[in-house]
């Protein structure tokens, strides 16, 4: 599905991302974890083609095409879809008229004619029942008057939406209650097949209880430092990222 | 030779004709508008009202003009199907600065109601006409009670504050107007049905249009009016256009104004408006497309707790070329008013907006606010703003604040990472911008017509003038 190459990344001049090397494959739920500033978010916004991040060296391969000659509009109708750390509140423009004109620029680019306002309709009403989203919220401008919680969960509602093929979440856990985190978990799950993956940006354990991912990379000053299996994050969970650090300086 | 020469040239050879194709009640006030017009001549940019509009240079070229009420074919009916979806109006066509009394409406105006020929009507009801024609921008002349310092010049008393002078547009359209529309309502009459107004500018050469507009609302009448402006042939066109108001206590109008013509339309329109006691004025101006245009607002708030809301909405781009020059005149305590105006440019559009706000010492308890956001979608549009608040009371809530920005980046990438092209991205952003304006219009089917042309506009769909777009 993904490989990353000796990926290197700067913003502002300033080189973030310093030889990312990675691999995930069709149906692959990998999580990535490292402490604030590593470069999590970074590589996401590389992934899907960020305007303001420079890649200076490495190759991005995406189901066989390469990544980095598409715009990001052209990624997410390749299948790549991103939960914002920050979700972007947008006045002014519905949520029904921003998901109407994502969802049929992806039919247009598959060569699909658009849907009409009912089918449109019927689609939504189906997908806001994934993550429980309140009507209200869907009637609404885009994020605007959203509690932090509602921001996640309109992210995933809009995955949803998309059904995108490779999906990142940055931190989707962060802000959620306990019940939050499951349902939107819970939703999350309900949209995997067999072949879609996922890479999974967290802190915190109780996101991966129910995500279950089978590989787990801890990123340090822009590089992958360490990868292991789900024990691996346990492990962050009880020690913290010291003896990491330790490990590698030794 | 300073471009007004040949307008006091044409006065002078022409004052005979412009008196026999038009009435006693226009022509009382054409000789003294005349001497008000050779005094202050034609405004350019140094004169502070006119600072982002040169009416020297607008005015210079040699337009014709048809002072002797040439009927001019036309069928408007042919090229203009009216019908917003769901609303049906009362239609009226004004082609240049005629009322087109050809073609009525199919539905007649509530009993009492008048809506006609301005000329008609100065020669059926003189007395009514007479009490307010030219008496409410007379009135927004007056000097300001707080600072009445000025000068005598030619035994006329000069008052200090350049914005109350009389203004050179008004005089010119006084002196040149042979007719145009009048729309009266008697008392506690309410107009269900919409008014819906369209203006026509046709001509084989370049023409110059002087149309007037008075609008009398008697006590507790209310009312709703749809003016929309288009210019047909491929000429240029000059418009003056004066427009009074006259809401009586407890009177309520909403004016819809819908510009619409093309890049050779120059638009110099000046609205008066007088509001007495609880009368509640919503004027909603929106230039769609057009060329070069001035508005200018005036609205004197003399009864207490009248209510004035001025909305505006602008899309601009190649050279276009919009000001909206509003004063909001707080004579009396208790009033409210609100201003909202928002534009967007592109490529390399003019965009001016100047709202002065006056808060007389004898207006107390006003309660004003003044919003005017701006988006420049390139680095070669401009825009320029400047909201004057200008308070001499004491007890008064006023707020104002401008913003010029661009398209926000963040969003923009939010909608791409959805699989919205950036084209489609920007629209959506300048659409959702200037809909909070269209947001304010309280007629449903008139609203969802606007969003509707607004879209196309963005599309460049709009381009051209070839008909009435509100309705086809
Ligand atoms: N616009 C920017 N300009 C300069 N440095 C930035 C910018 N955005 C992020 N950075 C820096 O890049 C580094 C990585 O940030 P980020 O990828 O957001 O980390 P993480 O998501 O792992 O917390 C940080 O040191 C941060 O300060
Ligand atoms: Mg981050």
């Amino acid at each position: 599905m993904l490989e990353i190459k000796d990926l290197h990344a700067s913003i502002n001049g300033k080189e973030i991302l310093k030889g990312i090397n990675l691999t995930i494959k069709d149906g692959e739920v990998h999580a990535l974890m490292g402490q604030n500033g590593a470069g999590k978010s970074t590589l996401s916004n590389v992934l899907v083609g960020h305007p303001a991040y420079e890649v200076t060296q490495g190759s991005i391969i995406f189901n066989g095409k390469d990544l980095l000659a598409l715009k990001p509009e052209e990624r997410a109708h390749e299948g790549i879809f991103m939960s914002f750390q920050t979700p972007v509140e947008i006045p002014g423009v519905s949520m029904v008229n921003f998901m109407r004109a994502a969802v049929n620029a992806k039919r247009k680019y598959l060569g699909e004619e658009p849907l009409t306002a009912g089918e449109f309709l019927k689609i939504m009403r189906e997908k806001r029942k994934i993550v429980e989203l309140d009507n209200k919220l869907a009637n609404r401008s885009v994020n605007e008057g959203f509690s932090g919680g509602e921001k996640k969960r309109n992210e995933i509602f809009q995955m949803a939406m998309l059904e995108p093929t490779f999906a990142i979440l940055d931190e989707t856990d962060s802000g959620l209650d306990v019940d939050a985190l499951r349902i939107v978990a819970d939703g999350f799950n309900k949209l995997r097949k067999e072949n879609t993956s996922a890479m999974v940006i967290t802190h915190y354990q109780r996101l991966l209880d129910y995500l279950k991912p089978d590989i787990v990379h801890v990123l340090l000053n822009g590089k992958i430092v360490k990868t292991g299996g789900p024990e691996l994050a346990l492990e962050i969970e009880n020690r913290g990222f010291d003896w990491i650090k330790a490990e590698i300086e030794a | 030779m300073k471009s007004e020469q040949q307008y006091i040239e044409l006065f002078e050879q022409c004052r005979q004709m412009l008196s026999s194709h038009s009435c006693e009640v226009m022509d009382s006030l054409r000789d003294e508008a005349f001497t008000t017009f050779q005094r202050l001549g034609l405004p350019n940019r140094k004169v502070e009202r006119y600072k982002y509009t040169d009416a020297q240079e607008a005015f210079a070229p040699n337009y014709g003009l048809n002072l002797n009420r040439l009927d001019i074919p036309v069928n408007p009916y042919d090229v203009f199907k009216c019908d917003v979806p769901n609303m049906s109006t009362l239609l009226y066509f004004i082609v240049n600065d005629a009322f087109h009394s050809k073609e009525l409406p199919k539905y007649q105006p509530e009993e009492g109601v008048i809506i006609t020929s301005l000329k008609d009507a100065a020669t059926r009801y003189p007395e009514l006409v007479m009490k307010y024609y030219g008496q409410i921008a007379k009135k927004a002349e007056t000097p300001l009670s707080t600072t009445p310092e000025g000068q005598y010049v030619d035994g006329e008393f000069i008052p200090m504050h350049k914005n109350n002078e009389p203004d050179a547009i008004t005089a010119l359209n006084t002196m040149l107007t042979q007719d145009g529309l009048f729309i009266y309502l008697p008392k506690n009459t309410v107009q269900d049905k919409t008014i819906q107004v369209i203006n026509i500018l046709t001509s084989k050469v370049d023409l110059m249009v002087n149309r007037r507009v008075l609008m009398v609302l008697e006590e507790g009448a209310q009312a709703k009016v749809l003016f929309c402006d288009h210019a047909m042939d491929d000429v240029n066109f000059l418009t003056t256009q004066v427009v009074e108001v006259f809401a009586a206590k407890g009177s309520s109008l909403e004016l819809y104004e819908l510009e619409e013509t093309h890049v050779k339309n120059k638009r110099f329109s000046n609205l008066y408006v007088q509001q007495h006691e609880e009368s509640k004025v919503t004027l909603n101006s929106l230039t769609l497309h057009n060329g070069y245009t001035r508005n200018m607002t005036y609205v004197g708030l003399v009864g207490e707790q009248a209510e004035v809301n001025l909305y505006g909405g602008v899309i601009a781009d190649k050279k276009q070329h919009v000001d909206n020059h509003t004063l909001v005149d707080h004579q009396v305590p208790k009033c409210i008013s609100n201003e909202l105006y928002k534009y967007v440019l592109d490529e390399e559009a003019v965009g001016a907006f100047a709202g002065r706000i006056l808060v007389r010492q004898e207006a107390q308890q006003t309660e004003s606010q003044e919003t005017n956001a701006n988006l420049c979608a390139t680095k070669t549009a401009h825009m320029y703003t400047q909201p004057m608040l200008e308070i001499y009371a004491d007890d008064v809530k006023c707020n104002h604040g401008a913003t010029v920005g661009q398209l926000n980046e963040a969003a923009l990438f939010y909608m791409r990472q959805r699989g919205i092209s950036l084209e489609e991205a920007k629209l959506l952003l300048k659409f959702a911008f200037v809909g909070e304006v269209i947001d304010k219009v309280d007629l449903e089917p008139l609203r969802d017509r606007l969003h509707y042309l607004v879209e196309k506009r963005f599309r460049g769909e709009l381009n051209k003038c070839t008909g009435c777009k509100l309705c086809k």
